[in-house]
Formats: C-alpha cells, sequence, structure tokens
C-alpha cells in the first residue's frame, strides 16, 4: 500500500499542511492566467492538436524509436534500450567503467528516480549531486520529489535555510535571492568537477534524433555540454516524429505546467560534440527505458502514455493539495501517480492509489494532452475487482445492493425502513454522530438523517 | 413535453422535499411529470468502485423504465452525468443496446439545465430571500456543463443575492465511497469549502447534488455551525415563506 498509511500522517502534519495551504492550486491559477493570455479556445485547440501528436507517436511507438534511433546514430549518439530498471542501472555502471567515471552532475530525471539510479551510483563510487535547485534541495534532505516539476515544493523556506547551514557549514540565509545565489555558487564547483552528466529528456525527437530539455535554471544546459560524457535517461513514450510537434507541444508544456510562455531555457541536443564545436560533451549516450510502458500500449490505457509530465494533474487536485506529494508514496503523486503507480509496480500493491480520487475531473480538464484521468483510474478500480483483489466485505455490499436495487419491491421496502431507521438514529436532534460502517464519515462529520418516509412513498400517498 | 423525473435514489431516501420541488419546477415550466414507478438508482455506485456487472443491471433495468418518456430530468449532476456520459461505455460495443443508450442519453438533462436550455422557464416560483452561495458539483460542472444555469434560475428570484464564493468550482471532497474509505481527506475537503461559504455570509450553500449537500451540511454542524443553511437549488427556486 502506498497511499493509505501516508495520509495520516500529512494531514497531521502542521508544516506540511501550512505550506500547502500557501501554495494551494498556485500553479493551477497560473496555468489559468497563462491560458486566457494566450485565448481560451485557442488553447483548447492547441489541446486537441498535442493529444493527435502523442497519439500518432504511440500508435507506432516502434517505428518511431527506431527511427530516433537510426537518426541518433548517424549524428554520433549512442543509443541504448533498457527492458527494465535493472538493465538501466547496468547500462549507467558500465559507461561509468567505460569511460572511468567518479562524480556525476544530474538535471532532473524521474526516469532516474523510478531506476534507483544515485542509490547504485553510490554504492559503486560515482558521487551524483542534483543539480535543479529542488532536487538538489531534497538530496540534502534525504527526501524523494514530491511533485514532478517543483520536487521540494513541500520544504518551506525556513528548512531550505537550515539544510543550507547543515551541509553547506557557511551563515545561515533567509532571504530567497541570497540562499539561490549560494546553492549556485556551491553547485558551480560541482559542474565544474563533473566528469559524467545525466539528464533526463522531455521529447525524443525521431526526425532529427535530438533530445528536447525544458529547464528554467540553466542546470539543464551545464549538465549537458560541460562534462566529458553524456547520458540522457528516459522512457520510450517521450519520442515525437518531427521538431514541427517538438514546437507544437513546447507551447502547452510550460503554460500548463507553471503559467510560464515558455521556460527559461529550452535545449535542443543532436550528438555529442563536433569537429569545430567550443564545448560538448566527448560522448553522448540516450538510454531508452520500458520499465513497464509497453504495458499499457494496445490495451484501452494506452491514452496514459501521452504524458509529457507537465504536472498539471496534481496542481489542480484537491486531494494532492490536501495531502502533499509523498501520500502518494512513489516517484509520481497526484493523478499521474495513481495511474502508474499500480501499473508499473503491480495492481496488487497498490490497491489504494486508485481509489485516492473523487473522481472530480478536474485533472483531465487540465491535461495538455487530454489523458482521460478519470476513466483510467476507473478502469484500474475494475481490473482490482476482475482479478478479485477487493475485501470480501465490499463485493458482497456491492453484489446485495444491486440485487436489491433490481428489485423495485424489495427495494422499496429496503429504503421504507432504512429511512425510518436513520430517523430514529438521528435522535430529538436530528443528527447521527456515529454510524456503524461509516466512521471514515462519521469522525469528521454528523449524517443528516432522512425525512422519514421516502419519496416513492410520498409520491404514491399524494396520487391517492 | 412528457418528462420522466428520475428521482435518485439519495433525493428518494433523505430528502423527498426535493423531488417534489422538482415536480413544481417542471411544471411550472409547462412540462408534465411522470415518475416511473420502479426506478431505484442509475448504477452510478456500482460503476465507480468498478463493479461494472452490478452497474450494467441497473443501467439496463433504467434504460428500459426511462425510454418511452420525452425527456429524462434528474435533480442531481451525478446522476444525470452517469446516464448521459457513462451508460454509453458501459454498453459500447453492442449494437442492439446502443441505439437505445444513445437516444435515452441525448434526452437525459440535469434538472436546471433543462428547465433553462429546454423548457425555458421565465421565472422561478420560490419567493426565497436572502444571501445564497453556489457550489458547482463536480459531474455537473465537468461532465454536464452545468454553471450558468442554475445561477440564471436564482437570478430571477428578486429577493435572492447571489455571492460567489472563493473555490465554488473546488470537489466538496464526498466523491461516493471517497467519503468513507478516506473520510479524513474529505472532511477535510469539505472544511475548505464550508470555511468559503461561511466568509461570504451567505444564509445558504446551495447547490445541486446530494452527495454534496449531505457532506457539507454534515461538516458544517459537525464544526459548530447551525445557522449556514445547505439548500438544492430546487428547494430554494420552489421555496415558500
Amino acid at each position: 500500500m502506498f497511499f493509505k498509511p501516508r495520509v495520516g500522517g500529512a494531514l497531521a502534519d502542521a508544516k506540511l499542511q501550512d505550506v500547502l495551504s500557501r501554495f494551494r492550486f498556485g500553479f493551477a491559477d497560473k496555468r489559468a492566467a497563462a491560458r486566457a493570455a494566450f485565448g481560451e479556445d485557442e488553447f483548447e485547440t492547441l489541446r486537441v492538436v498535442a493529444s493527435q501528436i502523442r497519439d500518432r507517436s504511440l500508435a507506432q511507438l516502434d517505428a518511431w524509436l527506431l527511427r530516433f534511433e537510426a537518426e541518433a546514430t548517424k549524428r554520433g549518439t549512442k543509443v541504448l534500450w533498457a527492458e527494465d530498471h535493472a538493465e538501466a542501472r547496468r547500462l549507467v555502471l558500465e559507461i561509468c567503467e567505460r569511460h572511468d567515471l567518479k562524480k556525476a552532475i544530474k538535471s532532473k530525471s524521474m526516469v532516474s528516480e523510478e531506476a534507483g539510479l544515485n542509490a547504485m551510483l553510490e554504492a559503486n563510487g560515482v558521487v551524483p549531486i542534483e543539480t535543479d535547485l529542488g532536487e538538489y534541495i531534497i538530496q540534502l534532505a534525504g527526501e524523494p520529489p514530491s511533485h514532478i516539476i517543483a520536487p521540494a515544493i513541500h520544504k518551506s523556506k525556513e528548512e531550505v535555510s537550515d539544510l543550507f547551514v547543515q551541509h553547506h557549514k557557511r551563515p545561515r540565509l533567509t532571504e530567497h535571492a541570497a540562499l539561490t545565489r549560494e546553492a549556485r555558487d556551491v553547485l558551480r564547483g560541482h559542474f565544474l568537477s563533473a566528469d559524467l552528466g545525466i539528464s533526463g529528456a522531455n521529447f525524443l525527437v525521431a526526425e532529427t534524433g535530438s533530445i528536447a530539455l525544458v529547464t528554467n535554471e540553466g542546470n539543464g544546459r551545464m549538465v549537458t555540454t560541460m562534462p566529458r560524457v553524456h547520458v540522457a535517461i528516459t522512457g520510450i513514450e517521450k519520442v515525437i516524429p518531427t521538431l514541427e510537434d517538438l514546437s507544437t507541444l513546447n507551447r502547452l508544456l510550460a503554460r500548463s505546467a507553471t503559467g510560464q510562455e515558455i521556460s527559461n531555457y529550452f535545449s535542443v541536443i543532436t550528438g555529442p560534440r563536433r569537429e569545430g564545436d567550443i564545448d560538448g560533451p566527448e560522448h553522448h549516450y540516450v538510454i531508452l527505458v520500458d520499465a513497464g510502458r509497453t504495458k499499457f500500449l494496445g490495451t484501452d490505457m494506452q491514452e496514459m502514455l501521452r504524458c509529457i509530465r507537465c504536472g498539471a494533474c496534481m496542481n489542480h487536485c484537491p486531494v494532492y493539495q490536501t495531502v502533499g506529494g509523498h501520500a502518494y508514496g512513489w516517484v509520481y503523486p497526484g493523478p499521474m501517480g495513481s495511474v502508474l503507480t499500480p501499473v508499473y509496480t503491480g495492481i496488487e500493491n497498490a490497491l489504494d492509489l486508485p481509489h485516492a480520487a473523487t473522481m472530480c475531473g478536474a485533472c483531465h480538464v487540465a491535461c495538455p494532452v487530454r489523458i482521460p484521468l478519470p476513466d483510467l483510474l476507473r478502469k484500474l478500480r475494475e481490473k482490482q475487482v476482475e482479478k478479485n483483489l477487493r475485501p470480501w466485505t465490499e463485493r458482497l455490499a456491492f453484489r446485495v445492493w444491486g440485487f436489491v436495487a433490481r428489485h423495485p419491491w424489495l427495494y422499496a421496502q429496503a429504503a421504507m425502513v432504512g429511512a425510518r431507521v436513520l430517523k430514529i438514529l438521528g435522535g430529538a436532534e436530528g443528527r447521527i454522530t456515529k454510524l456503524p460502517f461509516a466512521s471514515g464519515w462519521t469522525d469528521g462529520r454528523i449524517m443528516p438523517v432522512p425525512e422519514g418516509k421516502t419519496f416513492r412513498e410520498q409520491y404514491a400517498e399524494r396520487q391517492r | 413535453m412528457k418528462v420522466g423525473l428520475l428521482v435518485t435514489c439519495l433525493v428518494d431516501l433523505m430528502r423527498p422535499r426535493i423531488g417534489f420541488a422538482a415536480i413544481e419546477l417542471l411544471e411550472a415550466a409547462g412540462c408534465e411529470v411522470a415518475v416511473p414507478a420502479g426506478q431505484t438508482c442509475c448504477g452510478q455506485p456500482g460503476w465507480n468502485a468498478g463493479d461494472r456487472a452490478a452497474a450494467r443491471g441497473l443501467a439496463e433495468k433504467l434504460v428500459t423504465e426511462f425510454e418511452a418518456c420525452d425527456y429524462v430530468v434528474a435533480p442531481s449532476g451525478s446522476c444525470s452525468g452517469m446516464v448521459k456520459t457513462h451508460y454509453p461505455e458501459l454498453f459500447r460495443g453492442e449494437a442492439a443496446w446502443m441505439a437505445r443508450v444513445d437516444a435515452l442519453a441525448a434526452k437525459t438533462h440535469e434538472l436546471t439545465d433543462f428547465l433553462v436550455r429546454v423548457a425555458k422557464l421565465e421565472r422561478a416560483p420560490g419567493d426565497f430571500a436572502g444571501k445564497v452561495t453556489y457550489h458547482d458539483s463536480c459531474s455537473g460542472l465537468r461532465e454536464l456543463g452545468v454553471k450558468a444555469q442554475p445561477r440564471a434560475l436564482l437570478a430571477t428570484l428578486p429577493e435572492a443575492e447571489l455571492v460567489e464564493m472563493k473555490e465554488c468550482e473546488t470537489c466538496c471532497g464526498f466523491g461516493g465511497t471517497f467519503s468513507v474509505k478516506h473520510g479524513d481527506i474529505s472532511s477535510a475537503m469539505a472544511d475548505v469549502k464550508c470555511r468559503n461559504a461561511q466568509a461570504t455570509g451567505a444564509d445558504a450553500l446551495v447547490l445541486g447534488d446530494l452527495g454534496c449537500m449531505l457532506n457539507l451540511e454534515g461538516r458544517l454542524r459537525k464544526t459548530g455551525d447551525d445557522r449556514t443553511r445547505v439548500l438544492h437549488v430546487a428547494e430554494v427556486l420552489t421555496w415558500k415563506r
């Protein structure tokens, strides 16, 4: 179980709740402003077009990946394929051994989090340093990310000040700009002394064998140009056909994520350093990782692979905004995490996640590539029922309810009894403070009582 | 226009007065209202829980019961949303059923949407006086586009004043069994909505769905607010002082 055991702690964590309330729907509001500035109708058209671009890739994913490999290889990139996380780790280790690499600077890669890459590197004598400021902060704190775009969003400024004092051993700073400058100063030393740069890839462009990186801090640029060796590691679903498609998707990505029209840095990297280039790595690897992505292909859940990792879904999710990202227990939080974690780690291991939603639909409305997240969550709930993974009490309750509701006379009797019993339980005040099977309800709410007679009864009476 | 009223299981059990209010509104709009006698539930609880078979059985029953009506109207965004947007999913690929299901879905409406866009009710018959704020239930808003309609109807009440609350479109935390499975998160979400409603100074928090209604009334009373009424829009529109 990922979610259930962590929720209580998240709700009781006063510091977390304070941060959550201060930043509540912050990114969602920014996206709304960007969408209004862009033109709401145009934005909706763009979402349709973007969905089509992604569906086109997925319809022939194998062909586009092979095209990417061919074009990238032509330009000096070494393309490697990893079927699972273990293979991804092995490939990275082999690269470290081949090139005698000792220190890795990293620009954000969620796939590297999936694969536990940092732990593997440390265990093998290669020091990994995260350079995305948020990732750097949580690396110092020894915590996983709580958001895919803003991994340290759960941390207050005070906590960051404390972490910097603890790890940098310099006087405590309190101003945002000063803290950032200190991080920049410390990270600059790492940028200059690393021999390996590891990045993700926001997109893989088949047409030119390029990877595209979207960053706000310039760390992506440094990580992919300064060290001798650059390894980009990402999921196979990221491939898109053309540079034109890249341009279209890029118009949507930053707006959907943070409300920016475009990120501060947008890098398109094609191959290693060429003759005459003033900088760039000597060796450029791209590792394409499956690790469960093909489980979605050709199924009624394929749309999940459209995901461009913008974070809009969690930014709009009222449940995420109430409990934060760590409550989801793995790499991907919020609605997208509630779909990915069960499929990638095993449906039977994550029974609670598809139920960690009210199906309000806010995520679906916000998703730039229109992934029907509530439907996907419901389909996972269906799979649990099909595989007989629900508690027998729940199965029985629905069986009974379904039977009774298909038999109107029986249902009417049950409803009449229910309406009276609940009314009696409500006592003189007309409110129920404890319900036998529903303490989840009555712990935080009273249960209003029925009128006493059902509509059906009263309607029949009035007809006479 | 012959309208079949889909009462909904929660209105039938908990708040019959809303069913009668819906009938009054439909008749005020010039409709003839029938209440198919054997109706029970649209099947949404099973559908959301992943029990497709249970949902399917109830869907077949409802389609059969209501398909003779010119229109099907429910005082609920989630129930009408179930019929309109999810029934086609339940019967996908079955030609014999799909024609009937598509036909039914096309003529199914949430109450305020029907009153405004189809029946074109000009004035609500009620005489509610006071300040209200409106909560947009998720299914109604995002599945059916119910947003302007209840507000348009409330605006026809001369002595009712609508004040919008912060985050009126954010989920109240009910989510069906979510409210019991994750009661703590659900209560926390309800809390935010209650605070926002109270901040408007409204006499009544008005909405179009029973799930939201029970959830929010339950939270208000538990946290000591006995003053803010929680009313279904049909009740407000047919209010009799």
